[in-house]
């Protein structure tokens, strides 16, 4: 495979509101057929993340936790496919054809996307939640290949 | 056509499932009366497939479903000639699931020219109250599953009207996952309830209750507080109390959910509360609903577990209120992972 570039920012969150803005900045810049994948621990809070996406996406409604059915579809400015791989393996990932979502003409959100890293497209972007006290959150942004890239290096410039 | 007693013909509905996990069909007589009611993991596998059926994937739904399918029949000692209509799950759900059951659906209804009814998954899981009991209207409907979490009012049958509902994580996803915080391997949601109810000591946790008059619910920030208190347990390095931990949980999951069960029964006049979905296997809160409802002599139904959890029977005791009221679903309808429960409402009346 070719040697995909990787651009690493880091986001010091003190408050759901702070990761809000970030989750807001990335759902603006998004265009069709991304993807993101999202990672942290439990209740590091990657379904908040996912919500503040989705309603600065212009998803009207409630987006709750997809853990159960997997995919969750939603319509804002891009149609919004929401996953959650916690409870699969990489085998049966495999076989629900993630692909058709990951090509589409909408934008994936994956949480757990750790647990099928092989089954992910080779250009993505990638978000790590870590928790390091009640509120506040390190969130290390990594677009790997472009336009994911670029995308970094935006939001180094806006906030880095 | 009438039987000997005189009596109209039965409705008999082939009803399937494969919305997540089960692959399930049943036979079900006029909504109420369960013929079959077959659910693939409780096949002899071994026997019948070769080896264990695995779960999610839809490549499996479709290796199981016509001997599921022809063992619903068999059981049940019905002819497809026999059949009134074919009802199917045909949303919400896992796309790549639903559409083997509706694919299933418009083939057995095409061939067998019966009518195809579409049907609401969540309303399946509210008609397996009329399994066991009749339903009385205005009711109201507490659905506690891995997937859902929601207060359903129905002021007449057939009419669904969401008033409250999960913000974040489903009830039986939020014991799962703190099942996973105190060590227990996915899905642990029964051990938490078992734990619970063996606990001597409590660790008190928050509950949350968003605005004074919300039905919606919210269990992130439960799930975050029993994060805390494991890793504050370990910073010190304590052995966090499980046990209490467990408890602390339960008891804040379930008297949320039983205030606001109960206050909505009260501000809709309600005859009767129905607990339905996989959760409602969950001793702690059907105990605790159980005494409420007695106290404050509220009619509360809740069906057996095998009803509770995702099952056909079900659909086909919903499949039979929409029959009665819309009649059939054209061929041309399409599985729908989001499909919405009041918009399924029935419209003729």
């Amino acid at each position: 495979m070719d040697n995909i570039d990787e651009t690493v920012f880091t986001y010091r969150s003190h408050s759901l509101q702070d990761t809000g803005l970030l989750a807001g900045a990335l759902a603006a810049a998004s265009t069709p057929g991304m993807v993101i994948g999202l990672d942290g621990d439990l209740g590091a809070g990657k379904t908040a993340f996912s919500q503040g996406y989705a309603r600065h996406l212009g998803v009207k409604g409630i987006v709750n936790s997809p853990t159960f059915t997997i995919i969750k579809e939603y319509e804002g400015r891009l149609p919004l496919y929401h996953m959650d791989v916690y409870r699969i393996s990489l085998q049966e990932a495999d076989e629900l054809g993630l692909d058709e979502y990951f090509y589409g003409q909408g934008v994936c959100l994956v949480e757990w996307s750790s647990i099928i890293t092989d089954l992910m497209p080779p250009r993505h972007m990638h978000i790590y939640i870590e928790t390091v006290g009640p509120d506040e959150r390190m969130i290390t942004v990594t677009g790997i290949g472009e336009p994911y890239g670029e995308l970094c290096r935006q939001l180094i410039q806006k906030w880095g | 056509m009438k039987t000997e007693t005189g009596a109209a013909q039965p409705v008999l509905i082939l009803a399937i499932e494969t919305s997540c996990d089960e692959t399930s069909v049943a036979v079900v007589k006029n909504g109420s009366e369960v013929l079959s009611n077959i659910i693939s993991s409780q096949i002899e596998t071994h026997r019948a497939f070769g080896g264990v059926v695995p779960e999610v994937a839809s490549r499996k739904h479709v290796e199981v479903i016509t001997l599921v399918i022809e063992e619903a029949l068999a059981t049940a000692g019905v002819t497809p000639d026999q059949l009134s209509a074919v009802a199917v799950t045909q949303g919400p759900g896992l796309v790549g699931a639903l559409l083997v059951g509706v694919v299933a659906a418009k083939s057995l209804a095409l061939a067998w020219g019966k009518p195809l009814i579409g049907t609401h998954h969540i309303a399946g899981h509210i008609y397996a109250n009329r399994l066991v009991a009749e339903l009385q209207y205005p009711c109201m409907t507490l659905v506690v599953s891995g997937g859902h979490t929601e207060l359903v009012h129905m002021e007449r049958e057939g009419e669904f009207r969401i008033i409250g509902r999960t913000r974040d994580d489903a009830v039986g996803e939020a014991y799962d996952k703190v099942a996973r915080a105190l060590g227990f391997p996915y899905p642990g949601g029964p051990h938490v309830d078992r734990l619970a109810r063996e606990a001597t000591e409590v660790v008190p946790l928050p509950r949350v209750w968003l605005e004074p008059d919300s039905y919606d619910f919210s269990f992130s920030g439960l799930k975050s507080a029993v994060l805390n208190v494991v890793n504050q347990s370990k910073m010190k390095g304590l052995t966090p109390d499980v046990a209490g931990i467990a408890r602390g949980f339960q008891e804040s999951v379930v008297e949320v959910l039983v205030e606001k069960a109960i206050r909505a029964v009260k501000a809709t006049s309600s005859k009767q509360l129905l607990l339905c979905g996989g959760v409602a296997a969950n001793a702690g809160l059907r105990s605790a609903l159980i005494s409420r409802c007695e106290a404050e002599g509220i009619e509360l139904i809740i069906p057996p577990p095998v009803y509770c959890t995702d099952n056909a029977a079900m659909i086909g005791a919903a499949a039979y209120v929409k029959w009665q009221h819309d009649g059939g679903t054209p061929l041309d309808m399409v599985a729908d992972p989001g499909f919405s429960l009041e918009q399924w409402s029935v419209s003729a009346y």
